[in-house]
């Protein structure tokens, strides 16, 4: 009699087995573990913690791992999460001046106080596929012992103190009252720099990426140097009110990255450097670069700079850099639309009736 | 009651009663109830993140979520239908984290989650309706900025959005929205009924059921009260029209109902089915049927 085209119960629970099937793959090859996941594909790990706003190594390796290494899924699974979380309070803000450093580079002086440490990285790796990784794992050799993580010594001035003895560059905003929570305050326009970078800081690496491509190819171009990125462990402080002093809870890897900027001056400011700033979990050093990129550019406003780029437009820029939202929302073009595309079918064929009856009367 | 009670409490692997925490809720309701105080007016709230995507439902399923009790019989239609894929979802959700009864009668529940319809079978006084909605702002598509739409809501600035209809009608003839049609709440603020077909918006005005509208990407939140004045916008020569079919429903033989058509061979032969499955299915049982 008529056609069923509606989807059902065992059609989605079907579905979901095929998901669990799909991501075992062959059963010849044995299951990868959440741990394996956590030490060997770290780095999967980091961006998964980053933007789905969450420092959690092992969650976030089952995450990937659930998602079948599919991060944005992975990033939506720990997001969905972590917003179930109670919230017990608000750390310091981390000492990243602390930070026990496994790299720390400067791309604006050749030799900094405390020095360069390249640390673990792919810059000036040859991308040369390495066939022998393909043999299986190597047991780890001498040579492997040798290689031990370097690491600075506890305590290094950010680079950028360099440039503001002399006065060189705008000084560091001293937050004097309580930063903002976008996880519980809806976002309202224009943002704050504190929320600005909040929502930077798990904003999609990919989005954030080609904004920071497009001002350097002069879509709001704002001059940038590298003035310093360092990745490490910084020790996590809270203060619980019945003790009233501060102490340790923990601590977390992260990637931080200031960009120095030139500006040509203002009438109330004079030429001076100026700032960008990027933090991320673990190690995560485009997007660490990317961000920097952005809040400098989304400064514009600040220094009377003109507002004519996409990655200067602070709406635009926070209201499509979420890729949970994005990717949700792009998706549900999947669910029936039939009552809306009916609705359209009806207004089409109307007016198409009438261009007929013109045509018919002329 | 003891039974029901106990089966009310469960809760899926330790999540609170319908999944989000008490303190949430308590914000969600708080921005209903400014809502409900200022018919049609965009109230922005703090959303969550929800285990299901964005754009899938996730503000309709927080506003659900904040007001559902233990004695309430949720009904969830996507298109009009109960047995669609994420109204079956969005139901499973509300059966494992709260524990409610749910129904697939519009007469039977207390709370219906909706998207892109309104029940044919008129809503009662007590009953709530919760519309899942995309983009809440109906000045979206003529101002992209938040700062600007706001702004043009505070003064009642709506003249862009009649200068649209009248350029649709001076260029086509007539006004060419066919769904989530723009209307006017209490005589004062341009609401987007969300992506209903035209054929449902006059069952927005002076509903005798409370109507909640959420939008979780966007963090919005509205209402209309009980037995308010919705009024689609239209100008005195060009009324607004909802849809209409030269055909009557294949099964219950329905006339009045929003009717999705359903091509059935590969000559492209055309059935038009009632969209509201459960508002078809009462017809047929009750000997409507063709």
């Amino acid at each position: 009699m008529y056609v069923a085209v509606k989807g059902g119960e065992q059609a989605i629970d079907a579905a979901h087995d095929l998901v669990a099937k799909d991501r075992r793959g062959n059963a010849a090859t044995p299951e990868l573990s959440v741990a394996q996941v956590e030490q060997q594909l770290g780095l999967a790990v980091d961006r998964v913690m980053a933007e789905g706003a969450l420092y959690d190594r092992r969650l976030a390796a089952l995450a990937i791992k659930q998602a079948a290494g599919d991060i944005v899924e992975a990033i939506f699974l720990l997001r969905a999460y972590r917003t179930t979380l109670p919230r017990f309070g608000a750390s310091e803000p981390l000492e990243t001046a602390k930070m026990a450093v496994a790299r720390r580079i400067s791309a604006i002086f050749k030799d900094i106080p405390g020095g360069q440490y390249l640390g673990p990285t792919f810059d000036y790796s040859h991308r040369l596929l390495d066939f022998a990784l393909e043999e299986g794992d190597r047991s780890p050799s001498e040579a492997d012992a040798q290689v031990e993580a370097a690491s600075g010594p506890d305590h290094l001035l950010p680079v950028s103190h360099i440039l503001e003895r002399e006065g060189l560059i705008e000084p560091e905003a001293v937050a004097d009252q309580p930063v903002g929570d976008i996880t519980r305050t809806p976002p309202t326009y224009p943002a704050d720099r504190d929320v600005r970078l909040q929502a930077l800081a798990r904003g999609d690496e990919g989005f954030l990426l080609s904004l920071a491509y497009s001002t350097q190819r002069g879509y709001g171009r704002n001059h940038p140097f590298a003035g310093e990125i360092r990745s490490g462990h910084v020790a996590v402080e809270i203060v619980p009110p019945e003790l009233g002093f501060a102490i340790t809870i923990g601590e977390v890897e992260l990637t931080e990255c200031q960009m120095v900027n030139q500006f040509k001056g203002s009438a109330d400011k004079p030429p001076q450097f100026t700032r960008g700033y990027g933090l991320a979990f673990g190690r995560s050093e485009r997007k660490a670069m990317a961000m920097s990129l952005v809040d400098r550019a989304l400064r514009a406003a600040e220094f009377d700079e003109e507002i004519s780029a996409p990655a200067q437009d602070e709406e635009f820029v926070l209201s499509h850099a979420d890729n949970v939202e994005a990717s949700g929302f792009v998706q549900h073009l999947k669910l029936p639309h039939y009552v809306d595309f009916q609705a359209e079918l009806d207004v089409l064929r109307r007016l198409r009736d009438e261009v007929d009856l013109q045509e018919a009367a002329e | 009651m003891n039974a029901s009670m106990a089966k009310a409490d469960t809760t899926a692997g330790g999540y609170n009663f319908a999944y989000l925490d008490e303190q949430s809720k308590r914000m969600i309701r708080r921005a209903i109830l400014k809502a409900v105080a200022i018919p049609g007016y965009q109230v922005p709230f703090a959303g969550r993140e929800m285990p299901l995507p964005y754009g899938w439902g996730t503000g309709g399923i927080q506003v659900t979520a904040s007001v559902i009790g233990r004695d309430d019989i949720l009904k969830v239609i996507d298109q009009g239908a109960d047995d669609t894929t994420n109204a079956v979802s969005i139901r499973k959700f509300f059966a494992k984290t709260a524990g409610v009864r749910t129904t697939t009668r519009t007469t039977e529940a207390s709370l219906i989650q909706t998207r892109h319809r309104i029940p044919e079978t008129p809503l009662k006084a007590g009953q709530i309706i919760v519309f899942q909605v995309p983009i809440p702002e109906p000045l979206r598509w003529l101002e992209p900025r938040e700062t600007m739409t706001r702004r043009m809501h505070a003064l009642a600035d709506y003249g862009p959005m009649y200068l649209k209809l009248y350029e649709d009608i001076a260029r086509f003839g007539r006004i060419t929205t066919a769904y989530d049609f723009p209307t006017v709440v209490n005589g004062r603020y341009l609401m987007s009924p969300s992506p209903i077909p035209r054929l449902d918006n006059p069952k927005l005005n002076r509903s005798p059921a409370l109507q909640l509208f959420g939008a979780g990407r966007e963090k919005r939140i509205y209402a209309i009260p009980p037995h308010t004045s919705v009024k689609s916008l239209d100008f005195e020569d060009h009324p607004f029209e909802t849809e209409g079919w030269s055909h009557l429903c294949a099964r219950c033989g329905a006339a009045d109902s929003f009717l999705d058509e359903l091509v059935i061979d590969d000559r492209g032969t055309r059935r038009y089915v009632c969209s509201d499955t459960d508002y078809c299915d009462s017809r047929v049982a009750a000997g409507s049927g063709r």
